[in-house]
């Protein structure tokens, strides 16, 4: 048995430079934080919704990386599974990033307040799921549900590596075959609750999948990115090649060309029925200087990274890989800042509020991988499917 | 038949042994060297110092010819060849021509990367070489793993390349072939060839055509078009009369329907006086009266009754209604007048009501009042 042969760890603690960098993010980004929900709690909510989603984009899509690794018994990934698992961390955030958007959640949603629904005939019918009970129920199901396959999954991967044991793998196998369903649903009503139900009125049935869409592009851009600059750096064992890097390159083309069709069906579908209860939501994003705001993401969501990843040697060269996704994760930013913020004001508005959330989301990825990679091994040694996954070959 | 030598073979038995193999050839400085093995193996492209393929570029450029060709002909038909208004959306609405414009892209594009392959790299409709219909190919393309060394490279050398191949471990042989089996190209324009095709395109034709048409052929269904009834204002030999269509008993009243005893001629005036207005002077009324009267009264006789309609000198000139002799008609009159018509006037007892006509001569009262009007009605 040569599973341990080639696994070279050299090092595990990352450089001071990028955990300073982190810490420093996140002590900014909080205390902009605070300043924004000091002087404007209501902008501040608004911002935090989008650094909420975000953040719930990376932590769910990297246990969804984690389950799909083991039900489709991939082998490229595992090398890289623990990056996966330490990015499933930022839940955390996530539960914690949730607590100021309920104290303030009468200055989100227009359907809590309980004298306006009253008053409307639609937001009455709708008030069986939308109230503030019910939402809160299954906000704390989606966060119990997630974190509960994600800290299985992680300690088992984690106790594989002191004891090699095979069955764990399996174990995982048929988490996984349960967590996916439970995520596409769960995953699809934590969109509808926090980003379409800003707009109460409005509904598009491929919400949940627009959503889902980018939220597991996006992870897989941040994981590819940690794995380009971990392997770069020499944190990773020797032999991260072109056939691993061409296969994050791909899945990433394939999700980013997913996702494009996905928003333009869902596009297509509102502008050809153009029933007024339903364009009114385009409409607003498609004047008063939003137009460019949707312009931006077609551009920056799509076209660009298209045409960045087209080709099989873009695919494989890490240094093109890293600016594609973060031009992709930037792109996931503005899709976010432009389903929440129509809803806030009629024009784009960008300020120290809009940086709060970006920087707080950033520092806070950086500083919990470095936790972690400082305490676990970075590579899941004890994996049986470590050593195909480092000579994989295309 | 002269023979010519194509290129010195060797056959391996292992896929580690034609990587090998390959990676001596590619070190020993030659390019003109294919290698055959029955599935892919992995390293071997590097192994052989492959470059990229250029056929992706044709696949790119076959979808792009795609899309744009699409998005093209979809705007000429919506804009010029046969422009619609589908939903109220301008002519160009581009986002409805973009689901096929991505199909037909997909599809050209696959189309493309295919026959692409076929004519660029596979040099069609070139369809002999000299490997085909040999032993080393039937290896192969079995359980066995070849590489060829073409007598074409630059630096062949028979016996060089043969101890090359020893070296390496593989069975060596060589491949011989002759111009002749190299150039031999079916014949398509062969006349006969083409008389053939051409007569089973006939004969299917004509098959098809007496089989479906004459053989098959079942009257179009029609029954419904002929029925054992009698249509409406059609002649019958049923009835006496030959009429389909029954008339009343004598005498009989439709329901609701009061008959008008005075026929044409007789002396308005004087008729007039047996008659009674039966409505009563109410907004209703006149509101009737005037729609009645803006419909079939205004075109000849004027909005107003001044005898001054569009129609004046293209008829009699109709008479005002402001005259004396109206005015001082009892309303009987006016009522005979309408029902039954007077000189060129026809009578409108089937276009407007009894009760309409009543109102309608409550609203020419009106008129004429407004232009008579009294010194007290202005108070």
């Amino acid at each position: 048995m040569s599973a341990h042969e080639t696994v070279i760890i050299p090092k595990k603690e990352l450089p001071a430079n990028i955990v300073t960098l982190g810490w420093g993010l996140t002590i900014v980004g909080l205390a902009l934080v605070a300043v924004s929900y000091l002087t404007d709690s209501h902008r501040a909510a608004f911002n935090n919704i989008i650094g909420f989603t975000f953040l719930a984009s990376i932590a769910v899509g990297a246990v969804f990386y984690i389950a799909l690794e083991y039900i489709a018994g991939a082998v490229w990934t595992t090398p890289f599974r623990r990056v996966i698992e330490f990015l499933g961390m930022l839940l955390i955030p996530v539960a914690v990033l949730s607590i100021p958007l309920f104290l303030n959640l009468h200055d989100l949603f227009h359907w809590s307040h309980t004298d306006v629904v009253a008053k409307d005939a639609i937001l009455t019918n709708k008030s069986p799921y939308l109230n503030e009970q019910s939402f809160t129920i299954r906000f704390i199901i989606y966060i119990v549900v997630w974190g509960l396959f994600y800290f299985i999954f992680r300690r088992n991967s984690l106790k594989q590596d002191v004891s090699n044991d095979q069955k764990l793998t399996k174990k995982n196998i048929a988490l996984a075959a349960a967590f996916i369903p439970a995520l596409a649903i769960s995953i699809s009503l934590f969109s509808i609750d926090w980003l379409m139900s800003l707009e109460p009125h409005w509904f598009s049935t491929m919400f949940g999948v627009y959503y889902f869409t980018g939220t597991i592009l996006t992870s897989l851009c941040v994981i590819t990115y940690f794995v380009v600059v971990l392997s770069e750096k020499g944190f990773f064992f020797k032999g991260v090649n072109e056939n691993h890097y061409y296969s994050f390159g791909a899945l990433m083309f394939g999700l980013l060309s997913f996702w494009a069709y996905i928003a333009f069906s869902q596009f297509m579908l509102i502008w050809y029925a153009n029933l007024p209860e339903e364009t009114f939501w385009y409409i607003a994003r498609w004047e008063n200087g939003w137009e460019y705001v949707s312009i931006a993401i077609v551009l920056l969501h799509f076209w660009i990274p298209y045409f960045m990843l087209v080709s099989r040697p873009s695919k494989m060269k890490p240094s093109n890989l890293k600016r594609s996704a973060a031009l992709l994760i930037f792109a996931h930013f503005l899709d976010l800042y432009w389903l929440v913020m129509p809803t806030y004001s009629k024009t784009p508005v960008f300020s120290y509020y809009e940086l709060a959330f970006p920087m707080l989301s950033i520092g806070l990825i950086i500083v919990l991988f470095a936790i972690q990679a400082k305490k676990y091994n970075i590579v899941p040694v004890g994996d049986p499917k470590l050593q195909r996954g480092i000579d994989f070959h295309l | 038949m002269e023979k010519k030598l194509y290129s010195i073979n060797a056959i391996y038995h292992t896929p580690n042994d034609i990587l090998h193999a390959a990676k001596a050839v590619k070190d020993a400085g030659y390019t003109k060297f294919d290698v055959h093995t029955p599935y892919p193996i992995h390293g071997l492209d590097d192994a052989m110092g492959l470059k990229e393929t250029k056929l992706g570029f044709v696949t790119l450029a076959a979808g792009i010819l795609g899309a744009v060709g699409m998005i093209s002909f979809a705007s000429w038909v919506a804009v010029k060849d046969y422009p619609q208004v589908i939903g109220g959306k301008p002519y160009w609405s581009w986002p409805a021509f973009v689901p096929v414009t991505y199909e037909i892209a997909v599809l050209l594009a696959v189309l493309g990367t295919v026959g692409g392959m076929i004519v660029f790299f596979f040099k069609f409709p070139n369809t002999s070489h000299p490997l085909h219909d040999t032993t080393f190919m039937k290896k192969v393309s079995s359980d066995k793993f070849g590489i060829t060394i073409q007598a074409e490279d630059a630096q062949f050398d028979e016996k060089k390349v043969r101890d090359l191949l020893k070296t390496t471990g593989g069975e060596v042989e060589a491949i011989y072939y002759s111009d002749e089996f190299l150039n031999f190209k079916p014949n398509t324009f062969d006349p006969k060839f083409i008389l053939l095709l051409v007569g089973i395109s006939l004969a299917t034709s004509a098959g098809g055509y007496l089989y479906w048409n004459k053989v098959l052929y079942l009257p179009p269904f029609d029954w419904m078009v002929e029925q054992p009834r009698f249509d409406v204002q059609s002649a019958t030999d049923y009835f006496e009369d030959g009429r389909t269509m029954r008339l009343p008993v004598e005498g009989s009243v439709a329901r609701g329907f009061i008959p008008y005893p005075y026929k044409l001629g007789v002396n308005a005036d004087s008729v007039g006086r047996f008659l009674v207005n039966p409505l009563l002077n109410t907004k209703a009324t006149l509101d009737l009266g005037k729609r009645k009267f803006l419909t079939y009264c205004s075109p000849c006789h004027g909005n107003f009754g001044n005898g001054d309609s569009r129609m004046n000198g293209q008829f009699p000139n109709p008479p005002t209604l402001h005259s004396d002799k109206v005015r001082l008609w009892p309303d009987g009159a006016i009522f005979h007048t309408m029902t039954v018509g007077q000189n060129v006037m026809p009578g409108y007892q089937y276009q407007i009501s009894r009760e309409e006509r009543w109102a309608v001569v409550k609203y020419i009262r009106t008129l004429q009042r407004a232009y008579n009007a009294k010194e007290s009605d202005l108070q």
